[in-house]
This record gives C-alpha cells, sequence and structure tokens, in this order.
C-alpha cells in the first residue's frame, strides 16, 4: 500500500512537472544573457528593458486592456441580469436558450472566429478593436453567465424571502441580500473574462483590423520574424499576470 | 416573493443578452450555414447560386488524411491525459483538504494562462535551434540537432500539454465520490493494488473518465494554434483547413462547409454529455 502510494506520488510529480516545466523554462530563459536562446550565457534584465522601448508594443498591451476591460464590463453588465433571471425564473424556451449559451464554450474557437469575420464582412462592418471587442464579448458573456448561475444555485433563496417578510421591496432584498452574496461570483466572473480576453488569440487573429493589435497578437507576430528571448521576456511576464488574475478569480469564487 | 418581481422584469434583464448573442452569434452561425450552400465567385467572393457541392467536395480522398490526423491526434490526446492524469487525480482526490485545494489550484492555472505563450514554449524546446537539441549537443550525445518540430508528435506534445487538465478535473470529482473504505474493504479480502484499482476504482471513476475523455477530445479535434505552430504545413487539421481556405484559398462556401462538419463532430461527441448537466458549473 505505501510503496504503491509512493509511485502514485511519483507519478503525480511527473505530471505536474509536465505541466510547469516548460513555463518555468521559458520565465528562466528571459533573464538569459544570450541573443542565442538556447543557451545559458548568464543572467540580464537586457530583454525586459529592451521590451519597454519597444513603442508597438505599448500600443498592443493598451490596445489588450481596452478590449478586456470593455469586454468584460460588457458581459457583466448584460450576464448579472440574465444569470439572476434564468436560475430563478423559468423562462418560456429555456432548453433552446441554455444551449445558445453553452454553443459559444463549445464549438471550435476557431469556427467562432471566421463566423464572425464572415458576419462582419458582408454587413462591410470595417473590421478594428470594435469587432474584437464584440468577439471576446461573445466568448465572455456565456462564462460569466455560468460562473454567477454556479454561485446563485448555493445561495437559498430563502435569504431573500426573509428580507421580503420583514418589509424589504424586492429590489432592497437583492441589492442589500442577494447581491453581496454574489459579490465573490461576480468578480472571480469578471477577472475570468479578463484573463480570457487578455489571453485570447484565436477569435481576436480572426476579427481584428489595422492598428488593432492585441499582446497575444504582437507575441504571434514577434515570432514569425524570429525566436529572441524577448519572447520570452514577454511570454513570462504575460504568464505571471494571467496566473496572478486568474488565481485570485478562483479564489473568489470558492468563498 | 422574489419571482413575481423577478417575472415582472425578467424579459428586460433577459433581452439585452439574447439580443447581443442572436446577433453576434446565431446570426453570423447562420450566415456561414447560407455561405456553406453558396457558389465561391471567380475571386474568392460569394455568388448566391445555391449548390451542396461543398458538402460534397468533403469527401474527396485529398482531405481524408487531415481527418484522420485529426480524430487520431485527438483520441491519442485523450488517452494519453487519461493515462497521465489518472494518478494525480486520484492524489488530489485522496489528499487533505488543504493540499487539495493547492493541487487543484495547481492542475486550474496552467489552463487559464495564455495558450499561446504555452505553445511558444515547446517551440523553444523543440526547434532545431532549440533548448533540446542545444543541450543534446552540448553533452555530445549527438552532432546533427533533431527534427522535433512541424511534425505529428510535436502537434500532439502540444495537444496533450494544452488539454490535460480538461482531464484531471472530471476524473478528480469522480474519483472524489469514492469512499476510501470500498478500497480498504477490498485490500482486506485480500486484493491486491491493482485490483483494487482496476475492479474497484476504475468502474466507479466510469463517469469522470468519459466526461474527462469529451472533453479533452473536443478541444483537440478542433484545434488551432497548437497545429498552426507546431505542425506547420506538414500537420494539418481540421482547424487548420479552416483558416486555409477562409484566409489563404479564400474559398469561404467550402471553408463554411468544413466548420459545419467539425461542429457536427463536437457535437455529436459532445451532446450526451452536455444534456446530463453543465460540466463546468463544478468551478
Amino acid at each position: 500500500m505505501n510503496h504503491s502510494h509512493k509511485w502514485l506520488a511519483g507519478l503525480s510529480a511527473g505530471t505536474l512537472l509536465f505541466l510547469y516545466g516548460p513555463i518555468v523554462i521559458i520565465l528562466v530563459f528571459s533573464f538569459n544573457d544570450s541573443k542565442i536562446a538556447a543557451v545559458w550565457e548568464g543572467g540580464t534584465l537586457f530583454w525586459y528593458k529592451q521590451l519597454a522601448e519597444n513603442h508597438s508594443l505599448w500600443l498592443a498591451t493598451s490596445n489588450s486592456l481596452i478590449v478586456g476591460g470593455v469586454s468584460t464590463l460588457v458581459s457583466l453588465g448584460l450576464g448579472i441580469g440574465a444569470a439572476v433571471v434564468l436560475e430563478r425564473v423559468r423562462v418560456l424556451g429555456q432548453p433552446l436558450l441554455e444551449g445558445i449559451l453553452l454553443l459559444p464554450l463549445v464549438i471550435p474557437e476557431v469556427m467562432l472566429g471566421v463566423a464572425l469575420l464572415l458576419f462582419f464582412v458582408m454587413i462591410d462592418w470595417p473590421l478594428g478593436l470594435g469587432t474584437v471587442i464584440i468577439g471576446h464579448c461573445v466568448f465572455n458573456l456565456p462564462l460569466v453567465i455560468m460562473v454567477i448561475r454556479a454561485r446563485l444555485h448555493r445561495i437559498d433563496p430563502v435569504w431573500e424571502a426573509a428580507a421580503r417578510d420583514l418589509g424589504a421591496t424586492p429590489w432592497q432584498a437583492f441589492v442589500h441580500v442577494t447581491f453581496p452574496l454574489l459579490r465573490p461570483a461576480i468578480l472571480g466572473a469578471g477577472l475570468m473574462a479578463f484573463t480570457l480576453s487578455l489571453d485570447d488569440f484565436v477569435v481576436t487573429f480572426f476579427t481584428t483590423g489595422p492598428g488593432a493589435t492585441t499582446l497575444p497578437l504582437q507575441v504571434f507576430s514577434m515570432m514569425r520574424t524570429g525566436i529572441t528571448p524577448e519572447i520570452n521576456a514577454l511570454s513570462a511576464i504575460l504568464v505571471s499576470v494571467s496566473m496572478l488574475l486568474i488565481g485570485v478569480s478562483l479564489a473568489c469564487q470558492r468563498k | 416573493m422574489m419571482s413575481s418581481f423577478l417575472l415582472r422584469h425578467s424579459t428586460a434583464l433577459l433581452l439585452p443578452t439574447l439580443f447581443f448573442l442572436g446577433v453576434f452569434f446565431c446570426i453570423p452561425l447562420l450566415l456561414m450555414l447560407g455561405v456553406s450552400i453558396a457558389t465561391r465567385g471567380l475571386y474568392g467572393g460569394i455568388e448566391w447560386t445555391l449548390t451542396f457541392e461543398n458538402y460534397l467536395r468533403l469527401a474527396d480522398p485529398l482531405y481524408w488524411n487531415i481527418y484522420g490526423r485529426s480524430l487520431l491526434l485527438a483520441g491519442a490526446t485523450a488517452v494519453v491525459s487519461l493515462l497521465a492524469g489518472f494518478p494525480l487525480a486520484y492524489v488530489i482526490a485522496r489528499s487533505s483538504q488543504k493540499v487539495q485545494t493547492i493541487l487543484l489550484l495547481l492542475v486550474m492555472i496552467p489552463f487559464w494562462t495564455n495558450f499561446l505563450v504555452r505553445t511558444y514554449a515547446w517551440i523553444f524546446l523543440l526547434r532545431t535551434e532549440g533548448l533540446l537539441n542545444s543541450l543534446l549537443i552540448h553533452l555530445g550525445l549527438i552532432d546533427v540537432p533533431f527534427d522535433l518540430l512541424y511534425n505529428n508528435s510535436a502537434v500532439f506534445i502540444g495537444l496533450v500539454y494544452g488539454y490535460m487538465p480538461f482531464m484531471i478535473l472530471p476524473l478528480y470529482v469522480a474519483i472524489e465520490r469514492i469512499s476510501p473504505s470500498l478500497e480498504e474493504a477490498a485490500l482486506d479480502l485480500y486484493a491486491n493494488s491493482w485490483s483494487v484499482f482496476w475492479h474497484v476504482i476504475m468502474p466507479l471513476a466510469k463517469p469522470g473518465i468519459v466526461a474527462g475523455f469529451v472533453l479533452v477530445f473536443i478541444p483537440s479535434v478542433g484545434a488551432f494554434i497548437t497545429p498552426h505552430l507546431l505542425g506547420g504545413g506538414q500537420s494539418m487539421m481540421l482547424g487548420t483547413l479552416i483558416q486555409h481556405e477562409f484566409l489563404v484559398v479564400r474559398d469561404w462556401p467550402f471553408g463554411s462547409a468544413i466548420s459545419f462538419l467539425l461542429m457536427s463532430l463536437v457535437l455529436l461527441v459532445g451532446i450526451p454529455l452536455f444534456r446530463g448537466k453543465k460540466i463546468f458549473g463544478e468551478s
């Protein structure tokens, strides 16, 4: 028994190593003082300085923040109300609705990307930040609704009923009772949507237009011109930021 | 009480979401369905001469190896994720509450980090001047670097790396529900570790195995970034074929037809699972 447990622990450690090894290597080599990316020549912050002086990178960063921020706010704005209704009321055509909400998360991203591209081109909607934001909302909105519903599902409607019995209006009951209980989930969903948007490559790739380069697109175009330690540095920053955001998000949802 | 208020406002609360997804999700998909039965114009545009030609072309043997590769790589990714993920899922399920939380976070975090960057990591490791080749040459084990990138194996590694967390989470959920006392009982009755695993854990963990298989298979079979970056032109999959038809060949009707082939495949595999219960809900 003990023997087999050691064996299991070893295999598990191997799997975790597989999941984290490549990320750690990228991080380590972002500090490598060599133009040839794969040989260790000592530590430096040169590549990070190089990044800071890259003007187009700052533009991509601000684009990414705009896309992430707007698509998160829109998804939360539309999604919170929808989640409450879907979880608390049986609405007409609910199964169809559930299907439409699940589908964007299930169909391959590349299909979502080309469908949106097709749509925007055919209605002559100019491609740019606007179309990227819309594309991100299409996958963020269902995600936000799902996360908030999961939390609502665990909040007993009895609390709200009690508030109503004590004379609160339905609105007061929601704002003072349900909403505070829901707040961690809303924060968690928002952070998750923001991270997803910050990291998205596929939908962005198909819906972007002139001047609307985001960070993942920037990484992609850097990769095409050649593998340099600069890409490692940028990758290291992106990975650290999303790990931080998603860690906080998961912690929020657990509460 | 609550619901009377909600009932009155439910339309107003739901309508914006419905409108948004209707316009920017349902209509694009329906438009694509229309384009898939249209004809390609002379210069890559679309002519509305209705035809099923695009769907008939799907049967062209030219594309068989792409279908075969997509199915095989996605299947192999699911199987290997199962084999590599099971021990970890089991260890997580049998850990103390505190360790469980930490390990689950460790499994989930890579999944939520930048997919492009995680794929780039494998380019950094596997390319001709990459870390692995440099290391092997430095150690004097080889003189000429291996061609590790731009082939099926590279895509396969990238897919396992990208989607394994999807296997571990449902496995963990299933195993955690199996009472450890069942294992103890089997051991008391002189079963060895292997037969406990095979006759007790495996049958009871089956729902998790099926769910994990589907959850890994679906994104793998429709993957775009992984085959695009690690496979190059040599290892095309359905996702890269769609992109190729849309952006390179500019045959939108045929690209749309392939998209619906892929979607049917995904729904065919996924619907039995999704109909059961929402699966992402456990987060």
